[in-house]
């Protein structure tokens, strides 16, 4: 078992980790650190107060009545009331003027009422999170670390090239590309709390966003040199009750959008072109949070707000249901064969792992249930440690926020979440290094650490870094940095036309296994 | 030919089959249906006790039973009338005009008739079950001089009368929503959890389809309502009670209760149809596994490669299609048989079968497009020069009067839906499933035109009856007042006996180009009216739909030839795709130009509006911007695949350069 004791100790104040090389993670101090990341094109820096923050106009009851007019009848109150809030609200408001109203029409609507939330409330009591307003939800439920807090909300490499997506706490999203001048910024009326973005595989164009009220299709043009694409480029992706939608993914084949809302049971199947879905409804859990497709697009991890997760197969569209003791499936991440399923559970600092044999479209069954396996396994356990270093004790450790597994499978970032409040008790990125075949191996490979008042809020590897792995990191300061991992791959190469980052290529050499302790399928 | 032979095999072991599974299910489906619909119909809030045990004792009398095979006979025979006009490929209306024939069209005159005796059928079984005040036709009754005579119970026939008007409109609109059409669902599921996902939609669209049905109902008998009353009264001998307040009146139709009644069991109606219908789509929908090769002779007809260039039962095909797409993404055993060479000999028959067909159903849609574009194109010219008002009501006009000048046979035979003009037209499964292209569907196409590609459907004995038949109807019509008889006859005429097109493609052509040069003067006087302007003017919106009506095949064809070709790259182990390579490049690249070249013109990439809820499939409505998507992503896949290794394959200067575009990622 892979602990955070065997990991080297975090970096002392003032230096950030710039890269790994020769088997080990490189300091640098800041200074020169923010001279070479200032020089790359692809470093980006938001800060909060550059940022156009709109006055968000909630439905907030409080500020309605200081401008509604009372002296309406009582007919047009109640219909406003009844296109505001509902029915509940139309309730309400034959309640609040029971002067006007008969008295058994107020009575009986208090009775109803009370009925009803009664009702509602047992409902809750089942699925707490069900009371959360739309952003706490998105906030509980993200992969975002503190998610209301961000600069940037949601960040996403294009599968194929080297541009980027960035979405912004004014609710906008700019995607970068080094090789044009222009980057194009996306505002839309419904484009509200932006939870996820993710581009489309197989397409160079279509980025889908995860909003408040909906998901958007953005159809940016690659060519184009337009910096403000109309809304008219977008599709408007909604079903009733699904919102708010905090988690897209995409099929690998660039044909499906799967889409995750915490108060809708079910999962959309989204034909985007086609503008319909299919929604996936089982019984339990009360909603889906997370959704991750495995890259060889035939499994689904879905996870729901209570202790129960999901793995879909993608033939036929059936699912395997994952009781979990302590909590629910905070994050996930699959290997590059669509083997492993990497996950953790809230409440719990380990990491587990699901193994899938593989028995699908063996001669001509059709559809044969997915055999998974029958126990999850603890591949790594990152509990609380403490760390001794010059500027006093540093705690890292505990609860795991998210998890993303580099396209060849040889590393892996585990945000965790540390403690806010707390000082010395930062939130860390840790690395560790894998190895897939013939078995599987976890071995630790160190921390990744920012300017010293930044905490790591976001992560997401390059879809295809050639020489190795490249993580890019969201901080809370509003920068967003990336921190290569240079080492020569053992696994199978990738086809197609990596983009190649203008980054220098390190002394390569083979990562010697050669490490102390480390997790092997062998050993556990 | 053994294309008759083969869907004979398909149709007989495989369609029907199907049909008699979903027709079956319905038919279990229907006691706790009925046992729902008579509890809700005589739940009272007070006795809940009372009405269920009321209820139990009900469904086990002899009337239920007797009630209970009515019903299946009418779901029997729904389930029929589905298996006979199901379409795979939707059947849209150009114009108002050919909406209007779609509807007058003797078919669809079958339909209504028989929706209106079943919706009559059923709601007598509902008035006999809900019993009360409803069950009888008649009661005893005393008139105001005292003499005890036999009566017309109102609240009966207002009841069956809704039945039969429920059946009738619903007929209707599933010609003006296309319910007929099944679509094939991109996301696979289990047939029981298909059923179950889409239950709540059945019943919330019978419901509210069941309210309004009941509304305009309402307005009818309010107005009309005296009709049939005085008929039963006087062919039955029985009087109107003159205590009883009469229904045809604002009070008498204000009774909540019958109100209730009445949309509890139109509601009852429709969720029986539904539910059929439901369950028919599900079952013929359902992925179908073919044999790639096979080891026997006389199986080698029913494999996939031998399926999939046959035209006869369009169904036949689309499901060969997707079993195709299937295969080529999840199943590798299967993808190596297609890879595989014939055992003696060495030959890739399976791939090059499959290739070729699939190649052959994109350049036919390249040439389709190309052909609309050219249409377009040169009508907008021909008509700008001389009256500009007039353009858009005559665009379909000009376009077959210079097909018939300048003879392009060859781009006629191609251009409109020539792959399935034969399986159509001769299809006995589904004669309504005549394209509408709008090139050869104009209203005005007159003989001759039907004439040249009348050697197409010279093969099948159908021709006469099936070929769209409003076509029919309205060539007459707008330049011949003489065989005005004919088109007001036809509609009562059953389907199988409409003798007029046979005598009109025998006509010769001189007297065709006579006619055409009638027509152009007939043509312009009516073009000036408004109201034949409304009737003919071609929707925009429905011409693009009909464009691309069948594009699932072709959204089919390009999944799979795209996955097989990515998964040649590591999987064919002797090359038989590399031969193929150049060819599926440039025929994609060729469609991938036409349709840009399409999607440029005004209308076709606007959106559809959305449907309302409703049990008509509107998936054909987004086909061509699926079609679109999947195109990019078939390149996509294929460059994202191969690579650089791409730039080794011949092709033309031209297509080099957009596939570089794609390698770049700059599309």
């Amino acid at each position: 078992m892979c602990s955070l004791a065997l990991f080297p100790p975090p970096l002392p104040s003032g230096q950030t980790t710039l890269c790994e090389s020769n088997n080990e993670l490189l300091p640098g101090t800041s200074t020169d650190d923010r001279l070479k990341q200032d020089s790359s094109p692809l470093s980006l820096y938001f800060p909060r107060e550059f940022l156009k923050l709109h006055s968000r106009s909630e439905s907030n009851s409080g500020s309605k009545a200081a401008f509604l007019d009372h002296s309406e009848t009582l007919w047009m109150r109640s219909a406003a009331a009844w296109r505001d809030r509902g029915f509940t609200g139309l309730l309400n408001e034959i309640i609040n003027s029971d002067k006007e109203v008969p008295k058994w029409l107020s009575v009986s609507s208090g009775c109803i009422l009370a009925l009803l939330q009664r009702v509602s409330s047992f409902h809750s009591s089942l699925f707490p999170h069900l009371t959360l307003s739309c952003e706490d939800m998105i906030t509980e439920f993200s992969q975002v670390l503190n998610w209301s807090d961000c600069v940037v909300r949601a960040f996403a490499w294009h599968p194929h090239t080297d541009k980027f997506a960035v979405a912004l706490l004014d609710d906008s999203i700019k995607i970068y590309n080094p090789k044009s001048v222009t980057t194009p910024t996306l505002k839309h009326r419904l484009q509200r709390s932006v939870a996820a973005v993710q581009w489309k595989p197989l397409c160079a164009s279509a980025l889908a966003v995860a909003c408040q009220n909906c998901l958007l299709v953005w159809h940016v043009d690659p060519c184009s040199l337009s910096t403000r694409p109309s809304s008219g480029c977008a599709q408007v992706l909604s079903h009733a009750g699904h919102s708010p939608v905090t988690f897209i993914a995409w099929s690998p084949s660039g044909s499906f959008l799967v889409s995750a809302s915490p108060v809708d049971t079910s999962m959309m199947v989204w034909d985007v072109a086609a503008e319909s879905c299919v929604p996936l409804q089982r019984v339990g859990g009360g909603g889906v949070t997370f959704l991750s497709w495995s890259p060889d697009g035939s499994r689904v991890l879905a996870s729901t707000p209570s202790a129960l997760f999901r793995v879909w197969e993608t033939k036929m569209w059936t699912c395997e249901r994952w009781p979990s003791v302590k909590g629910r499936c905070q994050s996930g991440c699959w290997s590059p064969d669509g083997s492993r399923l990497l996950f953790t559970v809230q409440g719990e600092s380990v990491i587990y792992v699901l193994t899938f044999t593989d028995t699908q479209g063996l001669v001509g069954i059709p559809a044969s249930t997915s055999t998974g396996p029958q126990m999850a396994t603890v591949v790594a356990d990152l509990s609380e440690t403490t760390f001794n270093t010059p500027d006093g004790d540093i705690i890292v450790g505990g609860e795991i926020q998210s998890l993303a597994w580099d396209p060849r499978g040889e590393r892996l970032a585990v945000l965790l979440k540390g403690d806010l409040q707390e000082a010395g008790r930062p939130a860390v990125i840790a690395v560790f290094k894998t190895k897939n075949s013939p078995i599987f191996e976890l071995l630790p490979c160190g921390f990744v650490q920012g300017e010293p008042s930044a905490e790591p809020r976001l992560m997401q590897f390059h879809p295809n870094f050639q020489h190795g792995a490249l993580l890019t990191v969201c901080w809370s300061t509003g920068r967003i940095t990336h921190v290569p991992f240079y080492f020569l791959s053992a696994g199978i190469p990738r086809f197609g036309l990596g983009g190649s980052l203008s980054l220098p290529p390190a002394l390569e050499k083979p990562d010697d296994f050669a490490n102390q302790s480390l997790f092997t399928e062998l050993i556990s | 030919m053994f294309s008759t032979q083969q869907s004979c095999w398909f149709t007989r072991k495989v369609i029907c089959w199907r049909a008699a599974a979903s027709n079956a299910w319905a038919v279990l489906l229907l006691p706790p249906i009925t046992a729902v619909f008579l509890i809700t119909s005589r739940f009272s809030l007070f006795r809940p006790i009372q009405t269920i045990s009321e209820c139990l004792s009900l469904l086990t009398s002899a009337s239920a039973i007797f009630c209970f095979i009515l019903l299946c006979g009418v779901i029997l025979m729904s389930g029929f009338l589905n298996l006979e006009y199901y379409t795979v490929i939707p059947n849209i209306a150009c114009s108002k005009i050919a909406l209007l024939g779609q509807l007058l069209h003797p078919r669809q005159f079958v339909s209504f008739l028989v929706h209106s005796i079943m919706g009559i059928i059923v709601a007598w079984c509902c008035a006999i079950t809900i019993g009360d005040r409803y069950e009888t036709l008649a009661y005893p009754c005393t008139q105001s001089d005292g003499s005890s005579r036999m009566c017309l119970n109102e609240f009966h026939v207002v009841l069956v009368l809704a039945g039969g008007f429920v059946g009738f409109s619903h007929s209707l609109l599933s010609v003006i929503y296309n319910i007929n059409y099944v679509s094939f669902s991109a996301v696979q599921q289990y047939k029981y959890l298909r059923f179950k996902g889409s239950l709540s939609l059945v019943v919330k669209c019978s419901a509210s389809q069941a309210l309004y049905s009941i509304r305009n109902y309402i307005v009818v008998y309010f107005f009309l309502g005296h009709i049939p009353k005085a008929w039963m009264c006087k062919t039955l001998n029985l009087h109107l009670s003159s205590s009883a307040h009469p229904l045809d009146s604002i009070t008498g139709l204000l009774d909540l209760y019958l109100l209730y009644h009445l949309w509890i069991s139109a509601t009852f109606l429709l969720f029986i149809w539904y539910i059929t219908l439901l369950l028919f789509r599900i079952f013929i929908t359902e992925a179908y596994s073919f044999p790639v090769q096979s080891t026997f002779t006389e199986d080698s007809q029913q494999c996939l490669p031998k399926v999939l260039p046959e035209k006869q039962p369009v169904v036949l095909k689309f499901l060969a299609l997707q079993d195709l797409a299937l295969l080529s993404q999840h199943s590798p055993s299967r993808r190596s048989e297609v890879f595989s060479l014939s055992q003696p000999g060495g030959h890739a028959h399976n791939w090059n079968a499959i290739s070729k067909e699939c190649l052959a159903l994109l350049n036919e849609l390249t040439q389709r497009l190309v052909a609309h574009h050219d249409t377009v194109a040169t009508n907008g010219r021909a008509k700008s020069l001389s009256t500009g008002s007039e353009r858009r009501t005559s665009s379909e006009t000009s376009v077959t009067s210079e097909d018939l000048m300048s003879p392009r046979p060859t781009v006629l035979t191609k251009t409109p839906a020539s792959v399935f003009a034969r399986s159509i037209v001769g299809g006995q499964q589904s004669p309504l499933t005549a394209p509408f292209t709008p090139d050869l569907d104009s209203p005005f196409a007159s003989p001759a035109l039907r004439r040249l590609t009348a050697p197409v459907e010279q093969c099948s004995p159908w021709h006469g009856t099936v070929q769209s038949p409003h076509v029919m109807r309205r060539g007459p019509k707008l330049w011949s007042t003489s065989t005005d008889s004919q088109v007001n006859g036809s509609p009562t005429a059953s389907p199988g006996l409409v003798p007029s097109p046979k005598q009109e493609s025998a006509k010769p052509s001189f007297l065709a180009q006579f006619l055409h040069n009638r027509k152009e003067q007939v043509k312009q006087f009516l073009a000036k009216r408004v109201l034949i302007m409304y009737l003919f003017n071609k929707l925009p919106e429905a011409s693009s739909q009909a464009l691309f009506a069948d594009s699932q095949a072709h959204i089919w064809a390009l999944e799979g030839l795209s996955y097989l070709v990515q998964a040649s790259f590591s999987e064919d182990q002797f090359g038989v795709v590399q031969t193929t390579l150049p060819s599926i490049l440039s025929s994609m690249l060729f469609l991938q130009e036409a349709v840009d070249r399409y999607f440029k013109l005004p209308h076709a990439s606007s959106k559809p509006s959305r449907s309302t809820i409703g049990m008509g499939d509107s998936s054909y409505k987004t086909l061509r911007f699926a079609l679109r998507a999947t195109l990019k992503t078939a390149l996509y896949r294929i460059t994202t695949t191969f690579g650089d290794h791409l730039k080794a394959v011949q092709m033309s200067a031209d297509h080099r350069k957009r596939l570089q575009q794609f390698l770049e990622y700059k599309e």
